[in-house]
């Protein structure tokens, strides 16, 4: 990890002041003794660690694979772990598993991306403006997240996709579609307890407007609390991602997906385990490391949930 | 809450003790959640692109059998009226015809379901009887390798994919060791003995007496239901043990503790008294996801239950029994959570 204190005492204590002379000192202050507390947790730092890894592999994919994920070799299909020129072996179709891992952390990080923009947005859209409203507005908004969070998530899911037909983007949006529900009571939990406050009274009587003041005072916020949830929720949309793929209702064939791989893999367990288990065990990891960051986040941030 | 004199006066003056009340806001809240859930499945059906008369009536009838099949199944009339009528076809039970067996979809779920209760049930159990004492033990020793061991598992089982657990389960314990019974609910010699009264092959079996039957199946429940067992053990474990904590550090704990009771009935008597409320709130929850998180581990397993059946008809394009599986599952879903909050408010006091 790179070391803060390197470009001389000065920064560090500009960071760590007491007395801030900007908003954005304070801001960035704040940050860092975020950062620094987050630092202290060893096993966040190590989830975050291995992200950081999974980043750098998929954007170095083209530069790290030793062979084209899509090339097909059926003269050396299933060769076992260990193999010459295929440190993973090969799956059935003679494809090196290492380079098909590798291309498909970059299909992990883009729905994880995808499905962290849309669901906490669309919470806290609906959350905010559910709270800050009131009423029959509260009312409706929230009675139609009750319905969406009763909703058994996985089925859900799969009839979405059945619906909107197979495929990344298809799941991402189906995966979306049932993740938002809980950002949005977290959202409108924040935005009752800040509704009241003397300084959005203050901005009020100022003459800022509802869209005003919730993009801006109420918005900002909610937050720390959203990126909680977020990081938590993410080993959760990793496993759902996995598993359409897994159906066959996610990323589509040829694609080295990694749920899609293990399905592959599947018809070949008793006799060639590896094809199957490599794959799983790069899911096993990549969300054990946002639940590792979550905790550690969960900490610094939020530390009365912490469950301590 | 206000002051206590106020309420016992509007208490007084309401016409209706407060659980009727309660009562009708909750079953009008369980109302409005599952209308919803049909007007969403009822959305889905319609947005698909299958078209459902082609469906029916093939691709190379006439223009007049497509026109009386598309007035037969209502769909000139408008959305709304539409959804009526799938209202009222839901109401009485009738899901449609499935397009791939042309049988009633009700009926093929009646069929399939109980072998997902059966799984369900067995692995909630499993998860009930390690995970609260793993989560009261962990509390009461914090911090010490119990605790730790406790932590990891239970991370472990939040991060785990299901289905790639359940493969290597198969792997290991089936194709290796050859302790258990491969996929599938029995072996093939042992199938249609026992004459179906439940549709759980562990209980009809035992009540035809025939042991080896029960055998074979347990054999091959084993597997699926630890690991469903497994992921509400995660989850059961890691609620019970932050409400033990939570007891604990109370100070009626304190005083008993001072009284000189054993730790034993502090733990037991006291503290654990007081959370049980909250544990079935919990594994009602959690009995409600290995319902419906079963889908993945009856693939795996080849275990014909609701998961399988809804995957199936999903992949074969077959809506009526998707939509129907979707509902069902649903409705359960739902039930079961209300089920936990009126428990909850029902035999805690507090909540009053």
């Amino acid at each position: 990890m790179s070391d803060a204190t390197a470009p001389g005492q000065s920064w560090r204590d500009w960071l760590l002041t007491d007395a801030p002379t900007s908003r954005r000192h304070a801001r960035l202050a704040n940050l860092y003794q975020g950062w620094l507390k987050l630092r202290a947790n060893s096993m966040a730092m190590f989830g975050l660690g291995i992200l950081v890894f999974l980043l750098l592999v998929a954007l170095l994919a083209p530069v790290l694979a030793p062979h084209d994920p899509f090339q097909q070799d059926l003269a050396n299909r299933l060769l076992p772990i260990g193999a010459e020129n295929h440190l993973l072996g090969t799956d059935s179709l003679g494809r090196d598993i290492l380079s098909r891992l590798i291309y498909g952390s970059r299909i992990t990080l883009y729905i994880v991306a995808l499905v962290a923009l849309i669901a906490p947005v669309a919470g806290l859209l609906v959350g905010t403006v559910a709270g800050y409203a009131g009423g029959w507005t509260d009312t409706v908004l929230m009675r139609i997240t009750d319905i969406f969070l009763a909703f058994p998530r996985l089925v859900l899911a799969l009839a979405f996709v059945a619906a909107l037909g197979a495929g990344i983007e298809n799941a991402v949006l189906a995966i979306s579609l049932t993740a938002w529900p809980p950002y949005a009571r977290i959202a409108r939990a924040e935005t009752l307890t800040i509704r009241s406050a003397d300084y959005i009274s203050a901005i009020r009587l100022q003459g800022a407007g509802p869209l005003r003041i919730i993009t801006k005072h109420i918005w900002p916020l909610c937050i720390s609390s959203l990126i909680v949830r977020v990081t938590l929720d993410m080993a959760g949309i990793i496993l759902a991602a996995a598993g359409l793929g897994f159906l066959g209702l996610g990323a589509q064939p040829p694609s080295p997906e990694w749920g899609a791989m293990i399905s592959e893999g599947r018809r070949f367990i008793l006799d060639h385990w590896w094809v199957a288990t490599v794959p799983g065990l790069a899911i096993f990891t990549v969300s054990l490391a946002f639940n590792l960051l979550g905790d550690g986040l969960r900490d610094v941030l939020d530390p009365k949930d912490s469950g301590q | 809450m206000t002051a206590t004199d106020t309420q016992q006066e509007r208490r007084r003056r309401a016409p209706f003790p407060r659980w009727v009340k309660t009562a009708l806001l909750t079953l009008g809240s369980v109302a409005v959640t599952m209308l919803g859930l049909l007007f969403v499945t009822f959305i889905i059906g319609r947005v698909m692109p299958i078209d459902p008369v082609l469906a029916i009536v093939g691709e190379r009838a006439s223009q007049a059998t497509y026109d009386a099949v598309y007035q037969q199944l209502g769909l000139d009339k408008p959305l709304i009226v539409q959804f009526l009528y799938y209202f009222w076809d839901v109401v009485r039970g009738d899901f449609g015809m499935s397009l791939l067996n042309a049988r009633p979809v009700s009926e093929d779920i009646a069929r399939v379901f109980p072998a997902t209760l059966e799984l369900a049930t067995l692995g909630v159990f499993i998860g009930i009887v390690l995970g609260v004492p793993l989560g009261v033990v962990s509390a009461v020793n914090r911090g010490s390798w119990i605790d730790q061991i406790a932590r990891v598992v239970a991370l472990v089982g939040y991060s785990m994919p299901i289905f790639w657990l359940g493969l290597i389960g198969l792997l290991v314990f089936y194709g290796i060791l050859g302790w258990v019974g491969g996929p599938g609910r029995l072996d093939i010699f042992y199938q249609d003995i026992v004459p179906t009264r439940t549709g759980m092959i562990l209980v009809d079996s035992a009540i035809a007496g025939d042991w080896s039957v029960f055998r074979n199946a347990f054999s091959h429940i084993v597997l699926p239901a630890s690991l469903l067992g497994y992921y509400s053990l995660a989850y059961i474990s890691r609620m019970t043990r932050s409400f033990m904590l939570e007891q604990l550090s109370a100070e009626y704990i304190t005083t008993a503790r001072v009284k000189g009771l054993s730790e034993r009935a502090v733990i037991w008597r006291h503290a654990f008294k007081n959370i049980r409320v909250q544990l079935i709130t919990v594994i009602a929850l959690s009995y409600a996801n290995l319902l419906e998180g079963s889908v993945l581990t009856e693939i795996i397993f080849s275990w014909p239950g609701i998961g399988s059946y809804i995957t199936t008809a999903l992949l074969s394009a077959d809506m009526n029994a998707v939509l129907g599986g979707t509902v069902v599952v649903g409705l359960i879903f739902i039930c079961l959570n209300i089920l936990s909050d009126l428990l909850y408010r029902v035999f805690d006091p507090r909540s009053k």
